[in-house]
């Protein structure tokens, strides 16, 4: 999908296209999925490798004990549902069974954060960074565009442990397609660089970051926008020596102010370089329906109300 | 991982000389070559071929062992879970020197038969079975649920033979579903066992994974239901009740099969008939008896999840003793 010339795709497609990009290379990957496979685009995979596609109903907890034991055989299973389900309803299973005995389950979960859309809070997770990245051993990823989701998923398969991977449902422009993109787990980006505020964003909020950076600029406030893939572990180093350059940080996510990206950037300045933090995100309220655009409007998730903020903030 | 044991040698020693402080144990510190591995020649556990078979006397003996172990367990750490261990000793003792395939010398092998203790909390009974096929040593036993060791109060994957971490009720059934389902795609050979608690299955994934074994067709795993009648809070069919039981697991598409959980006749027929059935997963309800084997613990919910104290203790294994004197008996006469 294209609009104004730019590239669009939801990272949910691109977590589709990829595990079928990567079954052939391995045999041992398997799908599993809790009768949302057309949603969560796992029928991509589906659809060229049936017998490797595993549908568990709408059971999601007995879905990541499956997932545990198919891994205990050598499999690598790859475990999709909504966010809500894979990291909220089945918190437990995924901390009791993959996580403490740190097994290799890969958790593809879609759907997360506002731009669900429509559907309304009851679907639209904003707890499931701060829910992850709680277990011990688990690694957290939040990808924000289709290069940085086809790469999480490669690194994810290439990893030898548990991963939970963030997509959304709604199409995001492509950001990342440069010929220098390298991504690695565990290590952000400098995606502008800047000297007045530091802007750490992840998933979908980077290119909102962007954007924000740029109607900055026009002001002659020059912010560093750095790119956080690996919310855990954080890439602690990236954040320090951009701060220590500009002094104070914003966060930008699509998720609860409370436990995801904001509180991770707190805790690492708090210890190691104390700063004035704002933090952009869910304000410890539920979301509602409405198109994603409206929402991340409403929601001052967009390039227009980060902008907003950061010269609150400023 | 570690094809070895790691804890066969020294490490294992200075963990129990720090660890060990049962007066009982420094009494009576049992042999360091594990019981019951080579009793029959050529025996080969989980051959339906295998002509010879362990009698049912070498049996009681094994499984008069694995009770004298979780005494020694609970009471050493001072807490733990005697009742639920001593109901399913029958159980851990036919599958670990009988039915299952498995190596104590190399734990990881390849085609072994898994076991998922989905009852988890009844992991002295599953470290007393370990222990005494020979997966470490039962002295070790008196190190449960005490810091540095590795036998922890509920069992994860540093324990050599266990094949998955469990505790959480209601999960283990899951895992041992999924294990089934990855031998199947592989067209491994190797059979799956879970032992459940009959309070356990209240739990609503039990019924999530029961519909998903039994859709999938998964004739390789065996679901092991300890139906000694009494969970926490008191009789199961007083709390919540799961009953009736078999009909519940056959309207899952299992095949159902209920037995004595203390007549090892009767539990190799049930264990050969779940080998044989085909096309379907196997449930066997084995009905037990809550703290068998220790007179003042039977059919009592005060022991579900309590240490004896000393005097207690001394008791317990007066009775255990007085049956390992009887099963002498039986091997002269």
């Amino acid at each position: 999908m294209a609009e104004n010339g730019i590239r669009k795709i939801a990272t949910r497609e691109s977590y589709g296209n990829t595990l079928k990009e990567l079954a052939a290379e391995y045999p041992q990957l398997v799908v599993l999925d809790a009768d949302l496979a057309a949603a969560t685009k796992t029928s991509i995979f589906r659809k060229a490798y049936p017998d490797r596609h595993i549908d568990c109903g709408i059971a999601e907890a007995n879905m990541m004990g499956v997932a545990a034991g198919l891994s205990l055989t050598g499999m690598i299973p790859f475990v999709s549902s909504f966010a809500m389900f894979a990291a909220g309803r089945a918190f437990e299973q995924v901390r009791n069974s993959i996580g403490y005995p740190h097994l290799n389950v890969k958790i593809g979960a879609t759907h997360a954060g506002i731009t669900v859309g429509e559907d309304g809070a009851s679907h639209q997770c904003n707890e499931d960074i701060a829910l992850m990245r709680t277990i011990p051993g688990m690694v957290v990823m939040c990808p924000s565009d289709d290069v940085e989701a086809r790469a999480a998923v490669r690194a994810a398969v290439e990893y030898n442990g548990p991963v939970y991977i963030r997509f959304g449902r709604a199409a995001v422009p492509v950001i990342n397609d440069r010929p220098d993109y390298h991504f690695e787990i565990g290590k952000g980006a400098v995606v502008k660089e800047g000297t007045d505020v530091t802007i750490v964003a992840t998933g979908i909020c980077v290119d909102s970051a962007l954007g924000a950076a740029e109607l900055l600029e026009a002001e002659g406030i020059h912010a560093e926008v750095v790119n956080i893939c690996t919310i855990k572990p954080l890439d602690e180093e990236i954040i320090l020596n951009s701060v220590k350059k500009t002094g104070k940080a914003v966060t930008v996510e699509e998720h609860s102010v409370i436990g995801g990206l904001g509180s991770a950037v707190c805790d690492c300045l708090c210890a190691k370089y104390p700063a004035p933090v704002k933090k952009l995100g869910m304000q410890d309220v539920f979301g509602e329906s409405g198109s994603a655009a409206e929402l991340v409007h409403k929601y001052g998730l967009d390039a227009e109300g980060v902008y907003k903020s950061v010269k609150e903030f400023l | 991982m570690t094809k070895g044991n790691p804890y066969h040698g020294t490490e294992r020693v200075k963990l129990v000389a720090n660890l060990t402080n049962s007066p009982w144990t420094k009494r009576k510190i049992r042999g360091m070559i594990p019981t019951g591995c080579c009793l029959v020649a050529g025996y080969a556990p989980g051959s339906p071929e295998t002509e010879e078979k362990m009698t049912n006397l070498e049996l009681k003996k094994h499984a008069n062992d694995v009770r004298k172990g979780i005494i020694e367990g609970v009471h050493s750490a001072k807490a733990g879970h005697p009742g639920g261990s001593l109901s399913a000793a029958d159980v851990f003792t036919f599958l670990y020197f009988e039915e299952m395939n498995i190596d104590p010398e190399n734990p990881q092998m390849e085609d072994r038969d898994r076991f998922v203790l989905s009852k988890g909390h009844t992991a002295p009974g599953l470290y007393a079975a370990l222990a005494n096929r020979g997966f470490f040593p039962v002295e070790d036993l008196v190190t449960l649920r005490k810091l540095g060791s590795y036998l922890q109060g509920h069992p994860n994957l540093h324990i050599p033979g266990v094949d998955m971490a469990s505790g959480s009720l209601g999960q283990g059934i899951s895992a041992a579903a999924g294990m089934a389902l990855g031998a199947k795609m592989q067209n491994r050979t190797y059979r799956v066992y879970t032992l459940l608690g009959d309070g356990e299955i209240e739990e609503g994934q039990v019924w999530e994974a029961a519909m998903f074994a039994g859709f999938r067709r998964l004739d390789n795993l065996c679901v092991i239901v300890d139906n000694n009648n009494l969970q926490i809070d008191g009789p199961i069919d007083h709390v919540c009740s799961p009953y009736p039981i078999d009909k519940k697991f056959e309207a899952f598409n299992f095949h159902v099969i209920n037995v004595d959980a203390h007549d090892f006749d009767a539990l190799r027929a049930a264990f050969s008939e779940a080998r044989r059935t085909k096309g379907m997963p196997t449930c066997i309800v084995a009905h037990s008896l809550k703290g068998k084997g220790v007179s003042y613990m039977e059919n009592s919910v005060d022991w579900h999840g309590k240490a004896p104290n000393d005097e207690e203790f001394a008791v317990a294994m007066a009775d255990l003793d007085r049956t390992e004197r009887e099963l002498a008996k039986e091997v002269e006469g």
